[in-house]
């Protein structure tokens, strides 16, 4: 009963179905971070966070290399904690003096951390090579940023309102 | 005194009504469920996607393009306004893939295939079809039930996902081809806000969704219905508006689900 | 004689309405056994009843010795194949062919090959005179021919009973004939069991071995044809007769007029 022309109009549907997905894979929606999956934690508390939200990104010179998970405050000193994941593939990668800083994409856009990369002396990056600590021994002496670690290097966001009021003041004293 | 009675018999005797209607779909369902693995019935629900799906497809289509547009047009008048029409692209694409997308989809499905099931099962119960199918040991649920049900739930995402993405082209359309906005950041700003998993998955997780409920209710309005010309037309009536109104319902709760809470 | 259905100590009600009280009947294997009746008192229930697709409150119905209503759904199924009905509406799908329409009992419940299922189905259009209609569509047919289309498809998988609900209802007095005429000799030639539901008496008394009145949600009569048009009941009288007032009253339970028309002043 199924007519050849109702088969040949599904299998046309169903191709369409098939392209306008492909369209929404490839053109539509960015897979790199979403897709790879893997993904290791990171704390960092700010003074403020501003208007940082959960899903934002956290760059590194402009490149997305992993996402804020969740935000909250700490309960002893109520201190804004951000919880980053940051892509596997940059395991290893970012030295503990790493700083983090909350900035914005043009004048309004949405805001987004920025990691800035601290450095390691070269010569400790060679017996840290040749000990292999960071696959070893005991995280804590791991010079990277490696699974729940902490930032302690961060610059809160900029509230307008402190910066016109400090702006104000600077006037007043000159 | 017995006012009030009477108030609360009737606010049970609907409850009754209500629950043993719930119960009925539910065992419908069940047959219609149980029903899938039989190779014969794979012919018939080709056909089925043929009614619901194919025959769907204009007005999909048209609707996509059409809603693309508007919102490619009515985002670039205030997005201009911020110097953001740069943001247009996720704008379009992520109000399409998250709502409009799977919602407008089911409307349209619901007025458009769930009514014309309602109709069909009404009439082929007035007609004793039904009944005559059960003399000839044919399970309806198996034969005419089952076929469609699994063709409104294969067919809906698949309209939902065509919706999106002709949305998205028609805001290209707008944006770019005439308002002027960049191709380049268009695409661009879009790719890096739309995410797979989040937004695209999830739309489509909400259209499958609503194709369970839309089908459900439209075959059980349309099984259960009263077989004269007026049942029927009330059972069409109500598949609409009951399947609308759920969808809205479920959409808020799904929404929520999905991207309330993070 | 061997029974094909029997029926007995029946209840059936649908909501708080009785339909049947204590319904006992017989049918005889290779005979009409006519159920007769006015409208309205549910004797396609009857058939439902018999057909398995709704279950008395109490009592028993056997098919060829086994109760229809206490066999597992699947066996319930097997048995349905054995037995058929013709609905008055003829209840042919609309959207298939008068080929097609015969033919799908044959593709569902066998694997036999196309030519062989065109061959039957050409046989039994043949049986009721509508060969040359294959082609139609159940909306292209009359009445009369849609029935006959339909009595087409009861028989194709040559069930032992067929049960034919108002056959003769609003047909013309050809149309009544043919079927009153098919009905007769499809009985003799396929070895069928009939049992044809109906009020039009006098085409139904020409051709039933047996014959069964019902009225009041119980039997008042039965007998054979010459046993039925000699009944001295009241009830059968007039039925038979077809009087407007009688055991079976003109008005439908009231209280007195007076008494209304007072109550509304």
């Amino acid at each position: 009963m199924t007519s050849r022309k109702a088969e040949i109009l599904v299998g046309f549907f169903v191709a369409l179905a098939i392209a306008a997905t492909l369209l929404l894979a490839l053109k539509v929606a960015n897979q790199g971070m979403a897709g790879s999956g893997e993904t290791y934690k990171l704390n960092a508390r700010f003074d403020n966070i501003g208007g940082l939200k959960a899903r934002s990104s956290v760059k590194v010179g402009g490149v997305v290399v992993g996402r804020v998970e969740r935000i909250y405050l700490d309960g002893a000193d109520l201190i804004p904690v951000v919880e980053l994941q940051i892509s596997s593939e940059y395991k290893n990668t970012f030295p503990d003096t790493s700083s983090l800083s909350i900035l914005t994409s043009g004048l309004l856009g949405e805001q987004f951390i920025g990691l800035q990369p601290g450095f390691i002396f070269p010569e400790d990056l060679v017996s840290i090579e040749e000990d292999k600590v960071c696959e070893s021994a005991d995280l804590r002496q791991c010079p990277y940023l490696t699974e729940g670690e902490e930032i302690f290097d961060t610059k809160s966001a900029l509230v307008l309102e402190d910066l016109i009021g400090q702006f104000l003041f600077n006037q007043g004293s000159e | 005194m017995t006012q009030l009675a009477n108030y609360f018999a009737s606010i049970g005797r609907t409850t009754i009504e209500k629950v043993v209607a719930i119960g009925q779909a539910s065992l419908m369902l069940f047959g219609a469920l149980f029903a899938f693995p039989k190779v014969k019935n794979i012919g018939l629900t080709i056909h089925q996607i043929y009614v619901v799906g194919v025959q769907s497809l204009l007005i999909i289509m048209v609707s996509g393009l059409f809603i693309g547009m508007v919102m490619a047009l009515q985002g670039y008048t205030i997005l201009v306004n911020y110097g953001a029409e740069g943001s247009l692209g996720p704008m379009v694409a992520l109000s399409l893939l998250r709502e409009l997308g799977p919602v407008v989809t089911a409307l349209l499905f619901a007025g458009r295939a769930g009514s014309a099931l309602t109709a069909e099962i009404g009439l082929m119960k007035a007609t004793e079809q039904l009944s005559s199918l059960e003399m000839m040991a044919v399970d309806p649920l198996r034969r005419v039930i089952a076929p469609r049900f699994w063709a409104g739930v294969i067919s809906m995402p698949m309209l939902a996902i065509i919706f999106s993405a002709i949305g998205i082209l028609g805001g290209h359309l707008v944006g770019v081809d005439w308002l002027g906005v960049d191709s380049g950041s268009y695409w661009s700003i879009m790719q890096s806000t739309v995410e797979w998993d989040k937004d695209v998955v999830n739309g489509i997780i909400k259209s499958i969704v609503f194709a369970l409920v839309v089908v459900w209710i439209a075959l059980y309005k349309g099984y259960s219905c009263v077989p004269t010309s007026e049942g029927i037309s009330q059972a069409t009536t109500q598949t609409v508006v009951y399947s609308s109104l759920l969808i809205l319902g479920l959409d808020f709760i799904l929404t929520a689900l999905m991207f309330g809470i993070s | 004689m061997t029974k094909v259905v029997e029926i007995t100590n029946m209840h059936f009600t649908r909501g708080e309405r009785t339909i049947y009280e204590n319904i006992s009947l017989s049918v005889a294997k290779g005979g009409i056994t006519a159920i007769m009746g006015p409208s309205g008192i549910g004797k396609t229930t009857l058939l439902k009843i018999i057909g398995g697709q709704l279950v008395p409150n109490s009592g028993d119905v056997i098919f060829q010795g086994e109760n229809v209503h206490k066999v597992s759904r699947s066996r319930l199924y097997e048995m349905r194949r054995k037995m058929s009905m013709l609905f008055q509406s003829g209840a042919l799908f609309t959207n298939m062919s008068v080929f097609d329409n015969v033919a799908f009992p044959l593709r569902e419940h066998t694997k036999l090959d196309e030519s062989i299922i065109s061959t039957i189905v050409k046989l039994k259009l043949e049986a009721v005179g509508l060969r040359g209609a294959l082609g139609l569509m159940p909306s292209e047919l009359s009445g009369g021919m849609a029935r006959r289309a339909a009595l087409a498809r009861a028989i194709a998988l040559d069930p032992d009973l067929i049960m034919y609900d108002e056959p003769f209802a609003g047909q013309d007095p050809i149309s009544m004939g043919v079927l009153v005429e098919l009905i007769k000799t499809l009985n003799k030639a396929l070895d069928l069991t009939s049992i044809v539901v109906t009020h039009d008496v006098s085409e139904v008394l020409e051709i039933a071995d047996y014959a069964y009145i019902m009225a009041n949600k119980t039997i008042i009569g039965a007998g054979t044809p010459e046993e039925i048009k000699n009944s001295d009941s009241p009830l059968v009288r007039q039925f038979l007769n077809g009087d407007a007032d009688g055991p079976v009253p003109f008005h439908y339970n009231a209280e007195s007029l007076q008494d209304d028309l007072l109550a509304v002043n």
